[in-house]
């Protein structure tokens, strides 16, 4: 339970690592490791943008790249498969979790590319260049009309995106945050 | 009324405290001497014995037996006691198995029947080689290896961990007919052992922008979270160690993320990255899979807390009685928010209540088994828990949950998750030929 007592204690020692001191004795066995010997595995993208890698990519790039790695599962032009639609325009009606579409649920495309890039394709993952990564989710958010058939999608395209669904969630616990 | 009571249970009634049958708990208390009493009251077996069968030597009293094995595993006879499998055959989804709450006892979950969820498939880690690395808004970015981190004060604490659709087959809008591994198994609860994460945080030092710490998986979808710098600094540990050995290789060997009372997604397996950031990264899994749709279209976001929840796993759905007499109801209780306060059980649909027995010790954030003596009289009945925690929250009645969570227009298959988070009362029925089946009440 997150008591006033627990919430004082936390802040204290929020309060004595910002300042830096190592106050309690620990076994120092942390090696130290540069942000760029960590690049590789620093895949997480930002909503506002942050992380998202150099590169760029358009609709008309993505839609071989989809048919070649994508569409065995997703279904041609990403209309479903044995795994789910990434191309919908269905509206949400009732409480099932099986209407969520890109379009209609997803709050940022940074989800898109940060998810295409960490897990897809699902037997080979992270093994697309980060072109491919962007010309993927720049063909998914077109289908969708969710940009134009034109658009290029970089680190500072991607997450101005407008998603229809972004402002519709509700916090469900904000004193846990 | 004192006459009306049994002497040989001391005082301890076994009248009823609640409709249909249910007895004190505090008759369980007396335990030998309730027995005694019971069967002195002649609603145990036949104290006759007579026609009984001369006992006699059995083959295994008559042979030497077999060799002791170098890891041991139950008796070939308990081949039934395993955990129930969604992808056998490992197709290109994900993966999930079900812990057999009906077919065990007490409130820790054995190592192999722990529930598992797997996105792709359960990694081959070779511990020397895995890393763990600490880095984003700290002062000092850090790697560790398992050696290393085995050098760092521990904790042990028990810990439920239960997936965020667990349950979710009660989103049907009639009850599926399901045994309770099918319906409630995606939760198990163990010990674990670790370094809190805070320790190491000691080290790498915080930079006061860092709001939420995202942490990654060295499994084939990379699976990762965002998690509150709140939590991180309360009661998060990087687990080594589930009740006394290595984590299982399908919950996350060699190490995992371990946020007590958080849904399952968020204990992050396999654990190789946390990266102190000054937004959550709406990652996958917090975007789409564990954001539930509201009835009014909306949906929540961050939920993580699972709520207050029980369930009686004997009688369960599938399991029968064996003629009248005396039962024990016996279920498990949790809360995310801490200890469990009290669990209530009916017999007759939620008409009347009586207070269980809880089993000590009663930890927070843990499986707390419940038990409530109950004189099945042949007749129908509705087995219902209801739990509370010391938070004050109550876990709702079904009609209550719907009313705010709603439920599906028709059944999905049981191995969907239609929606998530589901935590109200359960309610097996009775038969008057002793099948229980899951009913809504």
């Amino acid at each position: 339970m997150f008591t006033p007592k627990r919430a004082a204690f936390a802040a204290s020692l929020l309060l004595a690592m910002i300042a830096g001191a190592s106050s309690a004795e620990t076994p120092n066995f942390g090696k130290p490791i540069d942000e760029a010997a960590i690049a590789n595995w620093d895949i997480s993208i930002l909503p506002d943008g942050t992380g998202l890698p150099k590169g760029s990519g358009t609709p008309a790039q993505g839609a071989p790249i989809y048919a070649e790695k994508c569409s065995a599962c997703h279904g041609d032009n990403g209309k479903g498969g044995i795994a789910n639609a990434l191309v919908s325009d269905r509206k949400i009606d009732g409480i099932s979790a099986s209407q969520k579409s890109i379009k209609n649920f997803i709050g940022d495309a940074t989800t898109v590319f940060d998810f295409i890039r960490r897990a897809m394709p699902f037997q080979a993952p992270h093994s697309l260049t980060d072109d491919e990564v962007y010309a993927l989710t720049a063909y998914i958010l077109a289908e969708n009309r969710l940009i134009g058939g034109n658009d290029v999608m970089d680190a500072q395209t991607l997450p101005k995106v407008k998603m229809p669904n972004r402002d519709n969630f509700i916090i469900r616990f904000p004193d846990r945050i | 009324m004192a006459n009306s009571r049994d002497r040989n249970t001391g005082g301890r009634s076994l009248e009823p405290v609640a409709g249909n049958g249910l007895i004190d708990r505090r008759a369980l208390l007396g335990r030998g001497m309730v027995l005694a009493g019971a069967v002195g009251a002649g609603i145990g077996p036949s104290s006759a014995a007579a026609g009984a069968e001369p006992l006699a030597d059995d083959p295994w009293s008559l042979e030497i037996g077999e060799p002791t094995p170098l890891y041991q595993v139950p008796s070939k006879f308990e081949a039934k006691v395993v955990r129930t499998l969604s992808n056998p055959n490992n197709e290109p989804r994900n993966s999930h198995s079900r812990t057999p709450h009906h077919l065990l006892e007490g409130t820790t979950t054995p190592n192999g029947l722990h529930f598992t969820i797997n996105h792709g498939g359960v990694p081959n880690i070779d511990p020397d080689q895995h890393r763990l690395v600490i880095h984003g808004l700290v002062k000092r970015p850090l790697e560790f290896t398992l050696e290393t981190l085995s050098r760092y004060p521990m904790i042990s604490r028990m810990a439920f961990v239960e997936c965020g659709g667990n349950s979710a087959p009660m989103f049907s809008p009639e009850p599926m007919q399901e045994n309770v591994q099918a319906i409630h198994g995606l939760i198990s609860c163990a010990e674990w052992t670790g370094v809190k994460l805070s320790t190491l945080l000691e080290e790498t030092g915080i930079d006061p922008k860092a709001k939420w710490f995202i942490a990654e998986g060295a499994d084939s979808p990379h699976l990762s979270r965002s998690v509150p710098m709140k939590k991180a600094l309360d009661d998060a540990m990087i687990a080594l160690y589930q009740n006394g050995e290595r984590i299982m290789p399908g919950n996350g060997y060699p190490m995992r993320l371990l946020l007590p009372g958080y849904e399952g997604n968020m204990n992050v397996k396999f654990l190789r990255r946390i990266k102190l950031v000054d937004q959550p990264a709406m990652s996958f899994y917090e975007a789409r899979t564990y954001s539930p749709i509201l009835p009014n279209g909306k949906a929540y976001r961050f939920y993580f807390l699972q709520e207050v929840k029980s369930f009686i796993t004997s009688p369960s759905h599938g399991l029968s009685l064996k003629g009248p007499g005396l039962y024990e109801i016996s279920g498990i209780a949790y809360s995310g928010t801490g200890r469990i306060e009290k669990v209530m059980v009916s017999a007759d649909g939620g008409q009347s209540w009586a207070q269980a027995a809880l089993q000590e010790p009663v930890l927070s954030k843990a499986f707390t088994r419940f038990r409530m003596p109950w004189r099945w009289n042949g007749g129908p009945a509705t087995l219902q828990s209801r739990a509370w925690d010391e938070g004050g929250n109550v876990q709702p009645t079904r009609a209550e949950f719907v009313a705010a969570r709603g439920e599906l227009a028709k059944p999905a298959p049981v191995l969907a998750f239609p929606n998530q988070h589901y935590n109200s009362i359960t309610s097996w029925g009775v038969g008057s030929n002793g099948e229980v089946k899951h009913v809504y009440a």
